[in-house]
């Protein structure tokens, strides 16, 4: 091993893939909660559904374009007063969050919209003729009935916010992307940075095969 | 128990405004299987998805089992809905819950709770006989298989209503018949007023009592089933009447033989229930001096008596078969010149 990677603290390493991992989790948590409220605003405000309101749609559809179309190199950036508000610093795992939340929310929100439109409306009609209020309806018709989409739309989600926590590692946000920029680029340590995208493929290959395996297994169509 | 009065509904589009249901007025009585016709377009949809408030009337009333469902809201209406089931052309079944599981949704949303629920699907299961499909989930169910989950989906909080929105369309002859026979049991059994919507006089024909024809969002006839196939007043209730006793090559045939014969004429009899047990075509041949060739017959059963539709033609001296022609029409049954030789 050490004949391949000279360079490489593997202690560190696995450090830095901890924060990469931690940065992912709670991102993806908060992104997959948020993302669901989001789109399922987007949903029913939308015209012909339950809660038609073209004001309350229009204002969430641009806020989502916004927060989506946003390089996320920039969204960082952007989002330092708000971090350095919320959080008291911009360095550190936890001081990425903010923005990989508000990265990638509006771009799962996006998907769960689309997972829900893609649900019959017969299906929705025929709960309401049996007397279902429209709560019944999210969590007992929406939410089953899209679940396969949800999951694999944050899925493909998890998989962008791995890159984006690297993103976020380059301007100090610790994790991997850290240890490859600080170490692989400054210092042209290669072999730290083919460490880095190993273990980054692994994960990202891990999240990917935990996704399928569960669309597969809720998916009944 | 349901009654429509002067319900119109309009919906604005972009090219105006669109009257879907114009002027409509009915009455459906406790018990009956209530037959609603038309083509694509012609509004019945509408007006079904008017007896449940799936849409509301833009004017006019709509009354189910003494409630107004054109003005309630809210938890009254949702209430009322558990009284008026549904079923659909597309089945509109959860593909992400099991046979029991989409049976057990009414329940759940009327607040049945679990052994009873338990017990209330198992029913449910045996009344339309699903049995040893519990656990499937509807990918791996057949059209009809579907629409009797749809059907027992339907009765699980025992409605008094049952509204069938083109509920065999999208099966295959056998399977619509099959369902149409499960609808004919429920109706017996539970006492249960059907209302359904079809573009098939089969349907209509099979298993209603009463009929309304619908026509650019008017009732343009309405009647007990067999008057109206007796005696279909409006040109495209005999449309309709003529897909059941008509069949295609009828008219290709009696083409072909008066192009054959030019004397003689075609004619066609209708027989309604009693009728049809009288030795016509024995007597005519007696009575009068003429050949009688028989192209075509049919007999088809309606809910409320048989219904038989002949094609013959009488050949000999043009006076004779004006006589023969007069005879038939002094035997109480329907007499249509088809046309002349």
């Amino acid at each position: 091993m050490d004949k391949y990677f000279p360079n490489v603290d593997w202690l560190m390493m696995w450090d830095a893939t901890k924060q990469t991992l931690y940065m992912t989790g709670i991102s993806v948590l908060v992104t997959f909660i948020l993302g669901i409220l989001l789109g399922m605003l987007l949903f029913l405000t939308a015209k012909g559904n339950m809660w038609e309101n073209k004001p309350i749609n229009t204002v969430i559809a641009a806020i989502v374009n916004i927060f989506r179309s946003i390089p996320f190199i920039i969204l960082i950036v952007l989002l330092i007063p708000f971090t350095t508000f919320l959080l008291g610093t911009m360095i550190g795992e936890a001081a990425a969050l903010p923005a990989l939340i508000v990265g990638a929310a509006p771009f799962y929100a996006r998907m769960v919209e689309i997972g829900l439109r893609e649900i019959d409306k017969g299906v929705i009609e025929a709960a309401k003729s049996m007397g279902a209020t429209t709560w019944t309806i999210i969590w007992k018709v929406l939410l089953p009935e899209s679940l396969p989409a949800l999951i694999s739309g944050i899925t493909v989600t998890a998989i962008a916010l791995v890159g984006y926590t690297a993103m976020a590692g380059a301007i100090g946000a610790g994790g991997l992307g850290n240890l490859a920029y600080n170490y692989g680029y400054q210092r042209n340590q290669n072999d730290v940075t083919v460490a880095a995208t190993v273990i980054i493929l692994i994960i990202v290959f891990v999240i990917q095969f935990i996704g399928d395996l569960i669309t597969s297994k809720i998916d009944k169509r | 128990m349901i009654s429509i009065k002067n319900v119109r509904k309009v919906f604005p589009s972009k090219q105006g405004q669109l009257t879907a249901v114009d002027d409509v007025t009915l009455e459906i009585k406790e018990g009956e299987i209530f037959g609603v016709i038309g083509y694509s377009g012609a509004g019945k949809s509408t007006l079904i998805r008017m007896l449940n408030g799936l849409e509301l009337p833009t004017k006019g009333t709509v009354t189910v089992a003494s409630r107004e469902i054109s003005k309630i809201k809210g938890s009254e209406l949702r209430k009322a809905r558990q009284e008026i089931s549904m079923i659909f052309q597309h089945f509109n079944l959860l593909w992400s819950r099991s046979v029991s599981e989409n049976i057990a949704f009414p329940l759940e949303i009327a607040g049945v709770k679990g052994p009873q629920r338990k017990k209330r699907v198992a029913e449910l299961i045996k009344l339309v006989g699903l049995e040893g499909k519990e656990n499937a989930y509807p990918s791996q169910l057949s059209g009809g298989q579907k629409q009797r989950v749809g059907i027992a989906r339907a009765l699980a909080n025992n409605p008094k209503v049952l509204l069938c929105d083109e509920a065999t369309s999208a099966l295959d002859p056998q399977t619509t018949d099959s369902i149409l026979d499960l609808l004919v049991d429920i109706n017996q059994r539970l006492g249960l007023t059907i209302v359904l919507i079809t573009h098939e006089m089969h349907v209509i024909r099979k298993i209603c009592h009463r009929v309304a024809v619908m026509e650019s969002g008017k009732v343009v006839e309405i009647g007990s089933v067999l008057d109206v196939f007796r005696n279909p007043q409006q040109p495209i209730t005999k449309r309709f009447v003529q897909q059941v006793t008509e069949p295609e090559d009828t008219k290709e045939t009696a083409e072909h033989l008066l192009e054959q014969y030019d004397s003689g004429q075609i004619v066609q009899l209708t027989f309604i229930g009693d009728s049809a047990e009288q030795p016509v075509i024995t007597n005519l041949i007696r009575h009068s001096n003429v050949n009688v060739n028989i192209l075509q017959g049919k007999i088809s059963q309606t809910q409320s008596g048989s219904y038989g539709t002949l094609f013959i033609h009488i050949d000999g001296d043009d006076q004779e078969v004006d006589k023969a022609v007069d005879f038939i029409r002094s035997q109480q049954v329907g007499v249509e010149v088809v046309s002349h030789g």
